[in-house]
């Protein structure tokens, strides 16, 4: 479970307002790159944004380029979920790659309001605004089982199915 | 095959079920499935340094199938600035210590010209690449990816990877190009129509006359540029074309059988298209999806024009340019930056006589690679400035600057832009 302030936005956002491609090969450091986050679409966000918060957008979350790094300016800012009406399918992969949960839910996004406190439980596949309850479809299981170990190279590392005789670390069991 | 007899299968659906792992390609797979793949090719690019460094993390010393990985420098070649050079600098010592043969340094081209040029992009192959327009594919019949760095990463240690197998949506497009309007316009015009998330997640296939008639050149422009109204995949299926480019580029394809749709295959979608009376087509800042008949916007100045790119940076589209440029001069005030897709195309259009033409109208000829068109370097925009470009971004900042514009557009209305000092239907301009 979830609580968190809510940056909304529209429909479209791109990877090149997310983080700027002029950065990708520059900027390294997962800290640094948060300081870019949102540059070419809001300014106050970089500045403003507080571990937990929640961000709310329309159609098409992420389209553009496949750099990973639209997505670790974002968790690395602080955002602990981004809740849209749909995703672009890599930065879908490249959220759910490193950890950060995503939820598609129409209806919640043209109610949330930006600005205000919401909060989403996974277990029950909600989201509780003060504009009521929202239900959203459960991820498919595998997807969740890498959200859970905290990003598919944790997940590898953690899943005996992938074991090859290369691995260099001993087999956890899984979650 | 007894099995699953109720519906004919999409090319999505076939390929996936050869190439999932452990499959014997006789278990069917529907869309909307999930599977655990193993691909054929797993590309990469300049981020093939931060994926090395992910690769590390999962704590394998070896990447487990180094004979599919090809790595391809291409987006900030030769390297810009110290951090750019130290970037190919750990990319060629880890291409080194894992044995990865496939890798191409920065005298080759852009990925997703240089990937079907080297014979990777095979009908039938399963390719997965660290790079969104990695949807190029499709023109030769390939299931062919965007994915990211971790994922790739993943590949590279465990050879596996999770892919949904998407619905697919049949794109039938009907008709005849009339004079100065190319397989550009034709894509910016679906794009237009159907939006930046017009077939987000889905599988397009492009089939119809127009496709059957069209370039292998044209077909890559499609493909390559779906990936701009959201295609996880986009797709043509192969045919004499196909062959017959893949003989010219000394591709060996001894008879191959790749899998295509049924005829009763379920679509998710058809749509149709006639492009007889289509106009030169142009997206308008800041999104791909902002697009309207060139003549529109006809007037609008501009700084830079850009003709290149995994786009639109073949020799068809830099012979169209030429013939346009030919024997003029581009206006006063412009620049003009030719960005050839590979070196191959490179040397094509130097003996072709392609460069001479466009060098004598006042074009800066740039080495293959992506140049601007990220915004790493070569012909970043200044604040305040306008860009008319083939290629297939123009989202704010796209060029390096937040406060500059981006219009694309087909090499004709390029070039001939280029001459008018302004945005003109290349139909208008006076020959």
């Amino acid at each position: 479970m979830i609580n968190g302030r809510v940056w909304k936005y529209g429909d479209n956002i791109n990877t090149d307002v997310i983080f700027p491609g002029k950065y990708t090969y520059t900027i390294t450091d997962p800290t640094q790159i948060a300081r870019y986050a949102l540059e070419n679409l809001d300014k106050n966000f970089a500045k403003q944004v507080k571990k937990g918060d929640i961000i709310v957008a329309g159609e098409n979350f992420g389209c553009g380029s496949s750099r990973e790094q639209a997505v670790t300016c974002l968790k690395y800012a602080g955002i602990s979920a981004i809740l849209a009406k749909s995703f672009a399918r890599i930065f879908f992969r490249n959220c759910i790659n490193q950890g950060l949960y995503v939820i598609e839910c129409r209806d919640a996004v043209n109610k949330i309001e930006n600005g205000e406190e919401i909060t989403i439980d996974f277990q029950k596949g909600t989201i509780i605004s003060k504009k009521g309850t929202f239900a959203f479809p459960p991820l498919p299981d595998n997807i969740l089982e890498i959200l859970k170990d905290g990003g598919l190279i944790e997940h590898i590392r953690n899943n005996v199915k992938f074991q090859n005789p290369n691995i260099n670390s001993s087999p956890k069991s899984k979650c | 095959m007894a099995i699953d007899q109720k519906m004919g299968k999409t090319f999505a659906e076939k390929i996936l079920a050869l190439k999932s792992v452990g499959s014997t390609g006789i278990l069917p797979v529907n869309a909307g499935e999930i599977v655990t793949v193993s691909p054929d090719i797993i590309m990469s690019h300049d981020n093939s340094a931060a994926i090395s460094g992910i690769f590390k993390k999962i704590g394998i010393f070896r990447v487990m199938n180094p004979e599919k990985v090809v790595i391809i420098l291409d987006h900030c070649v030769p390297p810009a600035t110290e951090k750019y050079a130290e970037n190919h600098k750990i990319i060629r010592e880890f291409v080194r210590q894992q044995d990865i043969k496939n890798f191409y340094d920065i005298n080759t081209g852009v990925c997703h010209q240089v990937l079907p040029e080297k014979g990777y992009a095979l009908p039938g192959t399963l390719i997965l690449g660290s790079d969104s327009h990695t949807t190029t594919y499709g023109a030769f019949g390939a299931f062919a990816a965007g994915i990211g760095r971790t994922e790739t990463a993943a590949l590279w240690a465990t050879d596996q990877l999770w892919l949904k197998c998407p619905q697919t949506i049949k794109i039938i497009i009907t008709g005849k190009l009339k004079e100065f309007v190319t397989p550009k316009d034709i894509i910016l015009y679906i794009i237009g129509d159907l939006g930046a998330d017009g077939v987000l997640y889905k599988a397009v296939e492009f089939t119809g006359e127009t496709i059957a008639n069209m370039s292998i050149s044209g077909r890559m422009t499609l493909c390559n540029m779906s990936a701009e109204m959201g295609a996880k995949i986009a797709y043509c299926e192969p045919d004499d074309k196909t062959k017959d480019w893949l003989a010219n580029h000394n591709i060996l394809t001894s008879e191959l059988c790749p899998p295509t749709s049924d005829p009763d295959a379920e679509y998710e979608k058809i749509l149709e298209y006639n492009i007889d009376n289509l106009e030169p087509q142009i997206a308008c800042p800041h999104t791909v999806d902002n697009v309207r008949p060139v003549k529109e916007v006809q007037g609008t100045k501009f700084h830079q024009a850009l003709i290149g790119t995994c786009t639109n940076g073949r020799i068809e589209d830099l012979e169209i340019a030429a013939n346009i440029l030919a024997g003029k001069k581009i206006a006063k005030d412009i620049r003009l930056l030719i960005f050839p897709a590979s070196i191959e195309v490179y040397k094509d259009a130097l003996k072709l006589g392609i460069l001479e033409k466009l060098i004598n109208s006042g074009a800066v000829i740039m080495n293959p690679g992506c140049g601007p068109c990220l915004g790493a370097h070569q012909g970043i925009l200044a604040p305040g400035e306008v860009c008319i470009s083939t290629a297939n971004r123009n989202f704010k900042g796209r060029m390096g600057c937040e406060d500059a514009e981006i219009y694309l557009a087909s090499p004709s209305t390029v070039a001939a832009s280029a001459i008018k000092g302004e945005i003109i239907d290349p139909r208008e301009l006076s020959f």
